[in-house]
């Protein structure tokens, strides 16, 4: 048995990542789960939707090329439910152009990171998401 | 017994209805809210075309000529068809120059000519002056005969009696009055005689009231409906023969010439002219009178047969004036109101007649007549008068007493001569003479002056000769030896037998030799000399009205100087100060401009006041006037002919900017939509390196995260070492792939890729290709089938390629097999110029949308449940361009659930799909 990090209780949070990119989601899932985090996996729009409502995540890591409803649809559909007020969204796209990111945060995303990402600046940006609560809705 | 005063108070009170309605009709007219400015009323005002001749002379005609009155009305009926190109014509000239009258109109096409305005005068009154005689001789015997009531026997004629005692005379007279009064109220070049149209239009349907009650009476009242007159009148031989052409209804000379005559009259008579054209409020109303007034002829002689026939049979041969039979029909059963009825329609179609054509001929007799001589005459000092309105209206109300007195005259000393119709026969036929000057005028440009003027004397002469000098013979004022033995015992001069020609009726004869030397002149001295810059700046602006529709383009054939103050004045003179201030208010508004005192004295100006004076003066006198205050620099003809040569340059080079920016608007769509085609293939080209971006990074996002993984997590068991080891492998491969597809893609479409054609076996190929994914397949439990027919002709084609569309279409078919009992067959067809095979599966199937999306680049198709498929997004693409290079093509037939089966076509060689044939 492997020697883990300890898990900080404090820190564990309820995170959905949704990615249908198999060996992604794969990563996404092993680099969250180490941190102590209770990961579920959507693989696209419709199925992230059914999870959110069934057990709102405390951070929603959202690739933005699914098929039928898009990350950016995904967000203002998150952003548009009360319940879910309280949860931080991330976008992890391969689209880094400024002006996706730029509507990615309009659209009430809290942090965007770029294809292909460092896994360090990925853990730093969902680690200051976590702890810092969301700001009441803009 | 009727007592003569009835009738006299009912005539008079009849015309004091018409005064009434005049009356009315001038008051709203000045309000502005105009009874006439509508198709209907215009209609009826033409019907004015319909006098006592047709009123009881048709009768009279019919009686003796059986369907010969008809012509009258066939003419009219034509010629109304030919009124959208020669009535519209008129139209709109008349109201660009201010034409308002024939004279006027004949004399302003050929150069403002006072001689031809004044010749066409002449003609119009020696012609037309007959014409209302027989007016007044209608109202006159219908009094007569009424006052015999019930008695219906001819009697003594009222052209006998002295004048003093003749009810005529005060009906003339009467008349006279009513003319003035509204027919010369005040003198303005746009004033219309809208009361007098209102009263005239009314008129017209009196008339058509009374003669169809008339009409009703006789056929039901009398007989029993139409079959029954005609049933018994067929019985007589007599009447029968009116019944058919030919015989007593003319011969087919007869039949043309006054069909002619009456195509000619209704657009050139006096009155016609008046109501058609000087009256004309809308050309639009010309649509509907085309149909309307030959509807309205139609009415008016459904029952002219009937009434001639029914008198003819109901009264004994001889004792009864078939002129009369509309009066005498009622009379004689004792209908004393359906005869007054009669006896007011009978005076309405003459006074409406009388009164149209007096206020034409006056404005002629005034415009072209007196005022040129009056102005002419230096020692009347007439061009230092200050103001001319009175006097112009002075003349035109004298003219009016005098053309009828004229009537009167003519109706006293030869009244007795002629039948009714003749006397209108001889009035038409002068009325022709004009027809070569006006119609030529109208559509050709070499008609002159001279041409015109003495193509109408030549005409005239022959008409005064043969028609209306033997009308005089006949009533006794010439030696009747002028016609049996012609002038100074010529023979050849016979008036009636001219050079021999006889078999003719007079009329037709007339109008043969008359038109014979009426055309001739015309023509002939037309051509004979070149037209003068004058004429020929008339003869474009007449012949291209419909080209020139800027009004005041008659400036354009101007030149000299003058000062407004001038003009002001001069116009002042003719209509007065008032109305000539408010003429050039109008002229200022109409130029955008703020006050009188800003109008400039340019030719334009100029124009508008000549053409304001010529609706006082006549367009000849008109210009002599301007010409009196302007100082003018005459125009050569050179000129005239480089003005139009600039404005048909103009014309054309305002065609070609016509084309040219036709031609530009094409090209701007073109560029537009070759720029759209652009914007679309950019936008392609933007989404196409933003899809390979995406799928470039997708791999890469692997395989970074899993390298970070593997050296920041160095305590991971083996197993999942080798796991995300192997994602790494996978995911290099796939952006290896992508990249080699993305390469290959770009050298195929670009050209560039190497093709190596060799003759291949598709037998092979396809069994290497299946062999290749039998282990895939049987992986995942999937049939593969290979069927080939036993003998496949080889085609050239490159391997290698043929090899990666058939692998390409065979990993899209697994990939998209999802069933248990999932099968892929492969099979060959021969076709005859190709062979064709088929990748079939039984797969999820795409939807008819998909189909044409899945050839685009990156465009998978995917749906929720499976996730996303597998592959670059550009097999298909590159497949489809290597077929396509190969001479092939490649599609799809697919039912969605059922399966999905790929087809492409290899090309045979010629030489083998010919062995296959054999």
């Amino acid at each position: 048995m492997p020697r883990l990090k300890p898990i900080e209780p404090a820190m564990a949070a309820r995170v959905l990542i949704v990615e249908d990119e198999e060996s992604i989601l794969l990563s996404l899932e092993f680099l969250l789960g180490k941190e102590g985090h209770a990961v579920s996996a959507a693989r696209d729009g419709a199925e992230a939707l059914r999870l959110l409502e069934a057990q709102p995540p405390d951070l929603v890591l959202l690739d933005v090329m699914l098929p039928l409803i898009d990350g950016f649809e995904l967000c203002r559909r998150i952003r548009a439910m009360p319940a879910l007020a309280a949860t931080r969204i991330m976008l992890v796209t391969a689209r880094g152009r400024e002006a996706e990111v730029a509507r990615g945060l309009a659209l009430g995303a809290d942090a965007y990171l770029t294809k292909p990402f460092s896994t360090r600046e990925l853990m730093e940006k969902v680690r200051g998401l976590l702890a810092a609560p969301r700001p009441p809705s803009r | 017994m009727l007592s003569g005063a009835l009738i006299v108070v009912l005539s008079f009170a009849y015309v004091g209805l018409l005064f009434a309605i005049a009356y009315w009709g001038d008051k709203r007219a000045d309000a502005g809210r105009s009874i006439i400015a509508n198709p209907y009323i215009y209609t009826l005002s033409l019907a004015v075309y319909c006098t006592s001749w047709t009123f009881y002379g048709s009768v009279g005609r019919a009686a003796t000529s059986g369907i010969g009155f008809l012509p009258i009305y066939l003419g009219p009926t034509l010629m109304a068809a030919l009124w959208w190109y020669v009535l519209l014509k008129m139209v709109r000239i008349s109201k660009a120059h201010r034409i308002t009258s024939i004279a006027d109109f004949i004399a302003s096409r050929y150069g403002k000519s006072h001689l031809l305005g004044g010749l066409v005068t002449v003609i119009a009154v020696l012609g037309i002056v007959p014409y209302i005689a027989l007016q007044l001789k209608a109202i006159s015997a219908s009094f007569s005969t009424m006052l015999q009531y019930p008695n219906t026997v001819a009697t003594g004629s009222a052209a006998s009696l002295p004048f003093l005692q003749d009810n005529t005379f005060y009906i003339a007279m009467l008349l006279a009055a009513f003319t003035i009064l509204f027919g010369t109220r005040h003198l303005d070049a746009t004033e219309r005689h809208e009361g007098l149209v209102a009263a005239i239009a009314f008129e017209s349907i009196v008339k058509l009231v009374a003669f169809i009650a008339v009409g009703v009476f006789v056929t039901w009242g009398m007989f029993n409906g139409f079959a029954d007159v005609f049933d018994k009148a067929s019985a007589s031989p007599e009447l029968n023969a009116l019944l058919v052409q030919g015989g007593a209804s003319g011969n087919y000379t007869t039949w043309a010439s006054l069909t002619v005559l009456s195509m000619l009259a209704i657009i050139l008579l006096p009155r016609q002219f008046q109501v058609a054209v000087v009256e004309n409020v809308d050309e639009r109303h010309l649509n509907k009178a085309i149909w309307l007034f030959p509807l309205y002829l139609f009415a008016i002689n459904i029952f002219v047969l009937p009434i001639a026939l029914g008198g003819l049979m109901h009264f004994p041969p001889g004792t009864v004036d078939a002129d009369t039979f509309v009066l005498t029909l009622p009379m004689s059963e004792q209908r004393t109101w359906l005869a007054l009825l009669a006896f007011i329609g009978g005076l309405s179609a003459a006074t409406g007649m009388v009164i149209v054509e007096t206020i034409a001929l006056s404005t002629m007799v005034c415009n072209d007549l007196v005022m040129p001589i009056l102005l002419r005459w230096k020692f009347l000092r007439l061009t230092e008068r200050r103001d001319l309105s009175g006097l112009l209206l002075g003349i035109r109300r004298a003219a009016i007493v005098v053309v009828l007195v004229l009537g009167y005259g003519y109706f006293h000393l030869a009244g007795e001569a002629y039948a009714l119709v003749s006397i209108g026969l001889i009035s038409f036929t002068a009325v022709a003479q004009f027809a070569p000057a006006m119609i030529g005028g109208l559509f050709w440009k070499g008609g002159t002056r001279l041409g015109a003027l003495l193509g109408l004397g030549a005409g005239f002469l022959v008409w005064l000769y043969s028609l209306l000098l033997p009308s005089f013979a006949k009533s006794g004022w010439l030696p009747i030896t002028f016609l049996t033995e012609g002038i100074f015992g010529i023979d050849l001069l016979k008036p009636q037998e001219l050079f021999g020609l006889d078999g003719l009726d007079d009329i037709s004869h007339c109008l043969f030799w008359s038109m014979i030397a009426n055309i001739g002149c015309y023509v002939g001295f037309s051509l004979w000399r070149r037209p003068t810059a004058t004429e020929h700046s008339q003869a474009n602006l007449f012949v291209d009205v419909f080209r020139h529709v800027a009004p005041g383009s008659g400036s354009r054939f101007w030149r000299g100087s003058a000062t407004v103050a001038d003009l002001q004045t001069l116009l002042g003179r003719f209509i007065g100060p008032e109305r000539a201030g408010e003429s050039f208010a109008a002229y200022a508004r109409s130029q955008g401009i703020q006050g009188s005192e800003q109008i400039a004295a340019n030719a334009v100006l100029v124009h508008y006041v000549e053409s304001q004076i010529a609706g006082a003066i006549g367009s000849a006198s008109a210009r002599d006037m301007v010409a009196s205050v302007v100082v003018e620099e005459p125009l050569a003809l050179d000129e005239v002919m480089a003005i139009i040569d600039e404005a048909s340059q103009a014309l054309a080079y305002s065609r070609q900017l016509e084309q040219k920016s036709r031609e530009l608007e094409a090209a701007t769509n073109e560029l537009r939509s070759a720029n759209q085609r652009l914007q679309e293939l950019d936008r392609l080209k933007d989404d196409f390196i933003s899809t390979v971006t995406h799928e470039l990074r997708t791999p890469l996002t692997s395989i970074r995260a899993f390298s970070e993984i593997l050296s920041d997590n160095p305590q991971l068991d083996a197993e999942q070492r080798a796991r995300f080891l192997g994602i790494i492998t996978r995911e290099s491969e796939r952006l290896t792939r992508l990249i080699n597809q993305v390469l290959d893609l770009a050298k195929i479409e670009s050209g560039a890729a190497d093709w190596h054609p060799s003759e291949i076996d598709m037998r092979e190929v396809l069994e290497d290709a299946v062999a290749a994914m039998s282990q895939v397949c049987k992986e995942r439990n999937i049939a593969l089938e290979l069927r080939l027919p036993e003998k496949l002709p080889r085609v050239m084609a490159d391997r290698d390629r043929v090899m990666q569309v058939v692998l390409n279409l065979l990993s899209n078919a697994i990939n998209f097999s999802d069933k248990s009992d999932s099968r892929i067959t492969v099979s060959v067809t021969v076709e005859a110029e190709a062979l064709c095979i088929d990748v079939a599966d039984n797969g999820i199937g795409i939807s008819p949308a998909d189909q044409a999306v899945i050839f685009e680049k990156f465009r998978q198709v995917s749906d929720s449940s499976s996730g996303k498929p597998r592959g670059s997004g550009l097999g298909l693409v590159i497949s489809r361009e290597i077929v396509r290079h190969l001479g092939g093509r490649l599609w799809v037939d697919s039912t969605p659930g059922l399966g999905s089966t790929f087809h492409f076509t290899l090309p045979l060689r010629r030489e083998d799909a010919a062995a296959e044939a054999d």
